[in-house]
């Protein structure tokens, strides 16, 4: 138990009076890749967004109960919203980069947090930041061209860089490949395996193979409830719950 | 059987759908046109009543600058060349305008020269001082009423107590033009003076400048409030009952009349705070009021264009909430926002009443330099020559009328291009 990063206890999600998730408890340990799957609306993108708090801007959204990253409860009002982020980046379903140059969206985030002194220092930052994305070989050249430029893979993996940069120990991804093509995809989730030995990474994913493929640990949720979660192998192939069995078989979702 | 009779109606059916189809094309097309024939006919009324103050009509007058005349001497300062006796070289160039002049002759033929004569003997000779004790043929500003006539403005034909010249005076233009000591040339006076009881030496700089210094009161009052306005309203303020009824309010401002507004300035910036009346200060807030909701609305609705992902993105990397707002999201909805800037401020150039409830209807003779200096604007320098007696204001309420014209349209142009250039796609 020591290792373990995330801690969610009896996690309740409101939007006005429609109750999204029931009682969500679980324990993401550190340095794995942990993928939630479940068919649409079954509120795992909600969970997801919970753990950096990105439900507080939509207005209607409450969450009560407990989550706590590293020991600490995050679901509180005293909760400092901008170090949490900082500590946890997010990555979109929608590749997102900012209307800028390919080097200041990856700026951007060490420059509000003053995490850097000089410009080169902030130049190192963006170059290691792109390599450990696996996209520095790529844009060398052009860093001053926008990054909307960029081929829809390529600005996935710009927006990883943009999160590596402010040095989070958690990333979450929610659905981070549902709009690239297979090979950007086969890319991304190699690039997934090897932050994994640095980062504690939370995907959503819509695909089983991939879930499958980059996880260690997997949860099912189904219509706002944790269905099942253990090791993927176990889950993939030998689940306790029927509904987990009828859901990766394809029988519904 | 009862197969073809279904096929049958189907086709009859579509006949009609589509000869419906072709009579809304139609309608449409005829709408298009009957609009694009007002606009031509207004275009082209303008145009053909307004060309002509572009022109003025100019003299060949022969000036003596004699030292006796003047009371000057070739080595006299220029302080002492201020003061010469031009209006006595004038009155003798007069007296040997025509040969053999009757007293009273002198009186017509001064008739034809306009008041300005004098200051144009006296800049001839400031800018040549060597004329002295020479004879000059000088070009002079005609009088107004020389001017529509050779223009074909006004009338020869009618009694000669419903003339303004009369048949001595209409011999002496005859007998001038045909001495070719006559001619139009370019009007510079209409860009380079205010206006003026005197219709050939009116202008419009001086109420250009005055809608200038006017639109930069609304611009610079107007939009920082705006902006602040929209960013809170859009971004930070929470959605309860005060906020949307602060929005209604607001589209409802939009609408108020804007002689509203002028009253509102009357009472209140002038009665109240006891600003300056007829100035451009005090005309630019007022119409800085009628502008702000129409700039509100359109920033927040560019505010609303700015895909949410960007600002969750900034978000998502740790960036406070004022951070992502005026970092991401207010560059990027600026566009869209100066572009609603710029068409309220082509609405404030044409607003007329409210300038009149403040005041800026007073008679100006002098180009404003200052907020805070009495002006008129464009808009009331048409009303006011529009509802002139003079023939010879009707030609320039017109050309006023093409001035605004290619003002608005030049701000919309700017508009067109900040949009095209600055606007982002994602």
């Amino acid at each position: 138990m020591s290792n373990s990063k995330i801690l969610a206890n009896g996690v309740d999600v409101y939007y006005g009076s429609k109750q999204a998730l029931f009682g969500i408890s679980m324990d993401i340990k550190e340095k794995e890749v942990t993928a939630l799957i479940g068919p649409s609306g079954c509120g795992k993108s909600t969970f997801l967004r919970c753990i950096n708090r990105m439900n507080d801007l939509i207005e209607i959204c409450k969450v009560s109960g407990s989550i706590k990253v590293d020991n600490e409860e995050i679901i509180s009002e005293k909760t400092d919203v901008v170090s949490l982020r900082s500590k946890i980046g997010m990555v979109f379903q929608k590749p997102n980069p900012f209307p800028k140059s390919i080097f200041d969206n990856v700026a951007y985030g060490p420059t509000i947090h003053g995490l850097v002194d000089s410009k080169n220092e902030l130049e190192e930052i963006v170059h290691s930041s792109l390599k450990k994305a696996g996209l520095f070989d790529e844009v060398k050249d052009r860093l001053n061209e926008p990054g909307t430029s960029l081929s829809g893979g390529q600005q996935q993996r710009l927006c990883i860089a943009r999160a590596i940069a402010v040095n989070p120990e958690i990333i979450l991804m929610d659905e981070p490949c549902s709009a690239l093509d297979p090979i950007a995809t086969a890319i991304i989730e190699e690039l997934i395996d090897e932050l994994r030995l640095n980062y504690t990474i939370i995907i959503v994913t819509h695909s089983m193979q991939q879930a499958a493929r980059v996880s260690q640990k997997t949860c099912f949720f189904h219509l706002g409830e944790l269905i099942e979660t253990g090791e993927t192998n176990k889950i993939f192939t030998n689940p306790d719950n029927t509904k987990t069995q009828d859901y990766i078989t394809g029988r519904f979702g | 059987m009862n197969n073809s009779i279904a096929k049958e109606k189907i086709v009859s059916l579509r006949k009609k759908r589509s000869l419906e189809d072709m009579r809304f094309k139609y309608y449409g097309f005829t709408a298009m046109c009957l609009s694009l024939a007002v606009l031509v006919f207004l275009l082209y009324t303008i145009f053909s009543k307004g060309y002509t103050a572009f022109q003025k009509t100019i003299v060949l007058l022969e000036v003596d600058y004699n030292q006796e005349v003047l009371k000057l001497t070739p080595d006299s300062s220029d302080e002492d060349m201020e003061k010469g006796k031009f209006f006595r070289v004038k009155k003798q160039a007069l007296e040997n305008f025509f040969p053999d002049l009757s007293k009273s002759d002198i009186k017509l033929v001064k008739k034809l020269f306009s008041i300005n004569v004098d200051k144009e003997i006296k800049d001839y000779f400031l800018d040549n001082p060597e004329v002295i004790n020479t004879k000059q043929q000088i070009w002079v500003t005609a009088h107004s009423d020389v001017d529509q006539l050779l223009k074909g403005n006004s009338r020869r034909d009618v009694p000669e107590d419903r003339r303004k010249l009369n048949d001595i005076q209409l011999s002496y233009v005859d007998q001038l033009v045909e001495e070719n000591r006559v001619k139009q040339v370019f009007n510079n006076f209409f860009f380079t003076k205010a206006d003026s009881r005197h219709p050939e030496i009116a202008g419009v700089a001086g109420s250009f400048m005055g809608s200038l210094f006017t639109l930069f009161t609304v611009f610079i009052l107007s939009f920082p409030i705006a902006i602040g306005a929209s960013v809170y309203l859009e971004e930070f303020a929470p959605k309860n009952r005060i906020t949307e009824l602060i929005e209604v309010n607001i589209s409802n401002l939009a609408a108020v009349p804007s002689i509203v507004f002028g009253l509102l300035g009357l009472g209140v910036l002038l009665n109240v705070f006891g600003l300056p009346r007829s100035t451009p200060l005090v005309g630019g807030s007022v119409l800085a009021l009628m502008t702000l909701p129409t700039i509100i609305i359109a920033c927040r609705a560019s505010l609303k264009a700015v895909p949410p992902s960007i600002k969750e993105g900034a978000l998502a990397v740790g960036a406070t909430k004022t951070q992502a707002v005026f970092h991401h999201v207010v560059p990027l909805a600026l566009p869209g926002t100066l572009t609603g800037t710029i068409i309220g401020l082509a609405q404030a150039l044409g607003e007329t009443a409210p300038l009149i409830m403040i005041g800026m209807i007073a008679f100006i003779p002098n180009i404003p330099t200052g907020l805070t200096e009495p002006s008129a604007a464009l808009p009331v320098q048409i009303y006011l020559w529009v509802e002139s007696a003079e023939r010879g204001f009707q030609e320039k309420s017109a050309a006023a009328i093409m001035v605004i014209l290619i003002f608005l349209f030049m701000m919309n142009a700017i508009a067109v291009f900040l949009r095209n250039r600055f606007e982002r796609k994602w």
